[in-house]
């Protein structure tokens, strides 16, 4: 029995069959290759359920306008002028507390993460405003500084500044000992310690806080819009509340989703840039 | 083949000049247990070549960073008195991986920019790496990143070269190779080298006197057949000498038969 079914199986394989990939049986555990598309493809399924919706009058206007009246709405706005200036408004904004925060994040991580005396200045009470949530300083923040822009880019830079210390922190810290002898061999003086090991060490995590960075830079926008904002796309969208046009705030959503989108792609293009050098699970 | 340099580096330590290195009643210890240098004395001469062996815990790589002044924190008395301009080659390459393989060729190089460039895509060459100067260390082999760390090196024309197992890592051909290469370098820059070294071989066939260290202590010293030339040497061959420094090593002469045997051997009382 077992002889004939020995027998059988090669045989059809040599003649008819291509021969088969034998390859020893190995889990896989790096990621399989990437398919073209696929990120978009959870995006265009809630869009079809959104306009379904619409459609057949399962979803109520009043509720969640049409994808179709959001998209006009959009270009009217787009078309009289309102929604660029509104944007230009609120991209000021983002733009300035992140480069404050960013600055004061990467500078005191410096100063913090390379002398010992910075360390024990700054480090503890970094952490103290790290515990405390940042829109719980708005009160305060509004009582120092009024509810005009400065209030609104100071909420920014101090929720910016927070994930850009912590990580570019830890990615000083954690610098392959290593490397500092070699810099002590090479005689480095602390100007190009710091340029040339330093720096390029914390880069990985300095661009890691600035993604967390950008992300809070929009969420602090959206809130300091809605305090008494007078241009922006915040105030925009809470005028919009007032008069119940759910389709510009729907449009206001949308700025600021695609806005967190292209920030987010942004910082991730710099990232793979900059660390080009590195071959990681994605690469 | 360039005899001169090599007569050259015979003569100038032939002449009562000051020794390279002296390293005198050196004490290192670590706090716990005993001293790993205990009152160690070394002279090394301009241009001379010395490995030294010992077990692990021996001292050895404690010696070196004494010499290369990376011991901030170990406790310790002695002197130690170095030329001025010292290079070290560790055993990893230690390239920095985000800079490219002329960049790092050039850290910290004192020249301007511009020699300095020029000295790195020189010593590039030299090594034989002439053309890979934009890669970047991730994208070499280890036996080429073993390479430009030595060009990095050799760029800034060191008096003393010291060498924490160079080739350790390196495969035995590529290890073979990377020997070839360096008698080949010294040959052209004769910097005086200090080698920490597993392998008897390796220290028998590059150095001009091996020195091995136990507890911190020298316990043997030896001239190789290539160090003869120098004065105040006496004469021995290849196999005499490893069965020597073997058994120095606390390893039974008999187990030196076998090739490339190293003194790393965790079985060893």
């Amino acid at each position: 029995m077992t002889a004939v079914v020995q027998d059988r199986r090669p045989a059809p394989a040599r003649t008819a069959a291509p021969p088969a990939d034998v390859r020893p049986r190995v889990r896989r555990l790096g990621l399989r290759p990437p398919v073209p598309l696929a990120a978009g493809s959870g995006v265009a399924l809630l869009l079809v359920v959104w306009a379904v919706g619409s459609a057949t009058g399962l979803i109520d206007p009043r509720v969640l306008s049409a994808p179709w009246t959001v998209v006009t709405t959009g270009v009217d706005l787009a078309v009289d002028g309102r929604l660029v200036e509104n944007l230009a408004v609120s991209l000021g904004r983002a733009a300035q507390g992140l480069v404050w925060g960013v600055l004061a994040g990467v500078l005191l991580a410096l100063l913090s993460g390379l002398s010992r005396l910075g360390e024990a200045l700054l480090d503890g009470p970094i952490q103290v405003k790290r515990a405390v949530p940042n829109l719980a300083l708005l009160p305060l923040l509004i009582l120092w500084f009024g509810i005009g822009e400065e209030m609104k880019v100071v909420t920014i830079a101090l929720g910016v500044f927070i994930p850009v210390y912590i990580h570019t922190h830890n990615g000083l810290r954690s610098i392959d000992k290593r490397y500092v002898e070699l810099a002590e061999t090479l005689r480095l003086d602390r100007r190009r310690f710091v340029a040339h090991v330093v720096l390029p060490g914390a880069l990985p995590g300095f661009l890691l806080g600035l993604r967390f960075a950008v992300t809070g830079s929009l969420l602090a926008l959206v809130v300091v819009e809605q305090v008494n904002g007078t241009a922006g796309i915040g105030y925009m969208m809470e005028l919009a509340r007032t008069y119940g046009q759910t389709e510009v705030i729907v449009v206001g959503l949308v700025v600021y989703g695609v806005l967190g989108y292209t920030a987010d792609r942004a910082v991730r293009l710099l990232q793979r840039r900059a660390l080009s050098w590195r071959r990681t699970l994605e690469d | 083949m360039a005899t001169h340099a090599r007569g050259l580096t015979g003569a100038a330590a032939g002449a009562p000049t000051a020794p390279a290195v002296v390293v005198r009643d050196l004490v290192r210890s670590y706090g716990t247990g005993a001293g790993v240098l205990d009152g160690l004395d070394l002279e090394i001469g301009r241009g001379e070549f010395v490995a030294i062996l010992g077990r692990s815990g021996s001292g050895k790589s404690t010696l070196l960073r004494a010499l290369a002044g990376l011991d901030h924190d170990v406790p310790g008395t002695g002197t130690v008195d170095v030329p001025r301009n010292v290079s070290v080659v560790f055993q990893d390459s230690r390239l920095l991986p985000w800079a490219r393989v002329l960049d790092n060729v050039v850290l910290g190089h004192e020249a301007p920019p511009v020699q300095a460039r020029a000295a790195g895509i020189a010593a590039l060459a030299e090594v034989g790496l002439a053309g890979r100067e934009r890669a970047w260390p991730n994208e070499l082999s280890g036996g080429e990143q073993q390479r430009v760390s030595l060009a990095r090196s050799l760029a800034r024309s060191p008096e003393l070269l010291l060498a924490d197992e160079p080739f350790g890592a390196l495969d035995a051909l590529t290890r073979l190779r990377m020997h070839d290469l360096l008698r080949d370098l010294l040959r052209r820059h004769h910097p005086t080298v200090l080698m920490v070294t597993h392998d008897v071989d390796e220290a028998i066939v590059l150095a001009d006197r091996v020195v091995v260290l136990d507890k911190g202590r020298i316990a043997l010293e030896r001239r190789t057949p290539q160090g003869v030339a120098r004065p105040g040497t006496h004469t021995s061959t290849h196999a005499t000498l490893r069965a020597e420094l073997l058994d120095a090593l606390g390893l039974d002469a008999g187990t030196g038969t076998t090739t490339g045997t190293t003194t790393d051997r965790k079985d060893t009382p």
